[in-house]
């Protein structure tokens, strides 16, 4: 299935569902989200607001919300890690695989100085370090994000930090141990225009000098095309299509990315109007038979509503999409 | 933070005074005459013994009157004489007042800890077991009065059972160490009694436990309810993504974040403490401001009434002064100017 990309993956999702019960109901969220990134590797996953990607996400390193029903497989380093004690788990989060998130206002706790919690992302993996150790630890690292003045920062309360500096905090938190893999779940979605293009260089810095292998979760395609290596396209719940970037943007294989690049707002267009894809995403629980994209593709044809299309594949590059690659006359 | 200090203490003398005004025209609308509890009924029927006495104890001058010279020697410290004790109000007061204080102190340490630790575990197993009991708890302690549950408790663990100690601050056959403090527990280990202390520590945990009862339920249902809510923040999965375990993200991330609400109500139920006091005293014989204030107004002994009344409204004011305050210092997002 999946095809060979030379190094073996750092970290692999294979088939990830996560399910609600609701009244007896059981409501699908994720329905069998597969992907894999290798060592040093940024993989873009985009889809809209609701497409399971940053519940599939956390899901796959056992974040998942309570009452969350997750199956599937998640491979790190080659162990599996659904099988992992919830201890060993805990082990690896925040030292091997680090996390960051879309609001860095609400990130961090309000109630403790941004040392202490620095110093806690260290503290929590070196058992044996001082405190006080890890408090200088925490310095370097507010430095190591470029936030000056760190002896005087460190004993601030995160509502002294403005919201570009506290997303500096939380990257800090996260590369607190020199992870391998660091999943940045829409990291500038909540920032100012002006400053989310200096949070992406900072995590872009951070990733080429730590050799992350990072996920880069966001809902706009346009922020990967500088900062992604290869991007899987996420909708209703499901990888649609994945390809290196800049195959994605050359050769877009499903009408759901076309649609998603024709929305990039673009400077040198010279249409006044930005495109936007019809509809709206179906809501989970209620997908229709077929191809869920289906209802708002302008290609959609008899055998797209009634077969849910498989990932067809062109080299590294697969879409879920009846009549992706132009196999359209194979596929009628 | 200093010159929010001063500001709220410069408006105590108002409020004080508020207290003062209101205390003393609730007693001049009662419709009782306290000269029935100066002279007995025999002698109500003679004219000059009624007049003499309306005349010492000063009820023969007009309602303004009376209040201005009420207010002027408050002001020095005198609050009347008890028509009941014929001993000075202000000494009775203070003599009564530490045996409150040490029992509502108490009560407090028991029902917020009692209701922090019960929140804490309801949010965190809710739903099971632990939750449904702990909501339990706190149905009981909360609809059950306070004489009832004394009553009850006295009846079960002093005198049927005996493992616990009668009504009273202490044994009364003990030989009581100097006043310092007022509080037994305090004097006893300052005088080096330690057998004493023990069994002024013994006494005190009945009603202590009565009494904070009451507001343990309503602080741990919540604390129960503020620990879910900031348990859905965000900032929980931050800790959760750094590796903290459980324990961790409940004590030290969640915890504190919800102490501060939580403070708040325990500061005002120290009000409820207060007005609790006067039946748990009387249940357990507790010789506090409580049962000297239900002895004041059985015997329509106004001027006692209207010094406790003084002595608990400013208490209530000076609790909500620390509570105001303990908020912003543990609430570094307030910034008061």
């Amino acid at each position: 299935m999946m095809p060979a990309t030379g190094t073996t993956p750092l970290f692999e999702v294979r088939d990830l569902r996560v399910t609600f019960e609701k009244r007896g109901r059981s409501l699908e969220a994720v329905r069998g989200i597969s992907l894999h990134v290798a060592p040093g590797e940024v993989l873009g996953v985009v889809g809209e607001s609701g497409s399971g990607k940053s519940l599939g996400m956390l899901a796959s390193i056992g974040l998942q919300p309570r009452g969350a029903r997750v199956s599937g497989s998640v491979r790190f380093k080659g162990r599996e890690l659904t099988e992992l004690p919830r201890a060993e788990m805990r082990s690896l989060r925040g030292s091997r695989i680090a996390m960051i998130f879309q609001d860095p206002l609400s990130s961090l706790n309000p109630v403790m100085t941004v040392g202490a919690q620095i110093a806690e992302a260290v503290w929590l993996h070196n058992p044996g370090m001082s405190k006080r150790a890890a408090m200088d630890r925490a310095k370097d690292l507010l430095a190591l994000v470029a936030i000056p003045q760190p002896d005087r920062r460190i004993s601030q309360y995160p509502h002294e930090f403005s919201g570009g500096m506290r997303q500096r905090v939380m990257i800090a938190m996260a590369v607190a141990n020199d992870p391998d893999l660091l999943i940045a779940d829409e990291p500038t979605t909540a920032l100012d225009v002006t400053v989310q293009a200096q949070i992406m260089g900072v995590l872009a810095e951070l990733q080429q000098r730590l050799k992350l292998g990072m996920i880069l979760i966001t809902h706009d395609l346009g922020v990967l095309a500088g900062h992604a290596d290869r991007v899987a396209v996420v909708y209703a719940g499901r990888v649609v299509e994945e390809a290196g970037v800049n195959d994605l943007f050359a050769r877009p294989g499903h009408p759901y990315t076309r649609g998603l690049i024709a929305s990039i707002p673009n400077m040198a267009s010279q249409t006044d109007r930005l495109f936007s894809i019809e509809g709206s995403p179906p809501p989970i629980g209620t997908l229709p038979p077929g191809c869920p994209f289906a209802p708002r593709c302008p290609m959609a044809r008899d055998i797209c509503r009634r077969d849910a299309p498989p990932m067809l594949f062109e080299g590294a590059h697969g879409a879920a999409c009846h009549f992706a690659f132009d196999r359209a006359g194979r596929a009628a | 933070m200093t010159r929010y200090i001063l500001r709220r203490l410069a408006a105590m003398p108002f409020l004080i005074l508020g207290v003062v005004t209101l205390a003393f025209l609730l007693t001049a609308v009662t419709k009782g005459d306290p000269l029935t509890a100066i002279i007995s009924d025999r002698q109500m029927n003679n004219p000059e013994v009624v007049a003499a006495a309306r005349a010492k104890w000063g009820l023969d001058r007009s309602l303004p009157e009376r209040y201005l010279i009420y207010v002027g020697n408050l002001l020095q410290g005198d609050m009347g004489t008890s028509f009941i004790t014929r001993r000075p109000v202000a000494q009775d007061v203070l003599y009564r007042l530490p045996a409150t204080m040490e029992l509502v102190i108490a009560a407090l340490i028991v029902g917020s800890s009692m209701g922090i630790t019960l929140g804490v575990l309801a949010a965190a197993f809710r739903n099971t077991v632990v939750d449904h009991v702990a909501r339990l708890f706190a149905l009981i302690g909360s609809s059950i009065p306070v004489f009832w549950m004394g009553l009850a408790l006295l009846y079960v663990f002093s005198v049927k059972w005996g493992i616990m100690p009668g009504p009273g601050r202490v044994d009364p056959r003990a030989a009581l160490p100097p006043s310092v403090t007022g509080f037994l527990t305090i004097d006893t280990l300052l005088a080096g009694h330690l057998r004493l202390f023990l069994d002024a520590l013994w006494h005190l945990l009945l009603p202590a436990f009565v009494l904070g009862w009451a507001v343990a339920g309503t602080i741990s249902r919540l604390v129960r309810a503020n620990m879910l809510e900031v348990l859905s923040r965000e900032f929980i999965l931050t800790a959760r993504a750094k590796g903290a375990g459980e324990r961790r993200v409940i004590l030290r991330h969640a915890l504190r974040n919800t102490l501060v609400p939580t403070l708040t109500v325990i500061g005002y139920s120290f009000a409820y403490l207060l007005t609790g006091a006067v039946l748990t005293e009387t249940i357990f014989s507790w010789p506090g401001m409580g049962s000297y204030a239900v002895e004041a107004a059985r015997g329509l002994d106004f001027p006692a009434i209207i010094g406790v009344t003084i002595v608990g409204g400013v208490i209530f004011l000076i609790t909500n002064l620390i509570t105001d305050v303990a908020y912003v210092v543990a609430n570094p997002r307030v910034r008061l100017g």
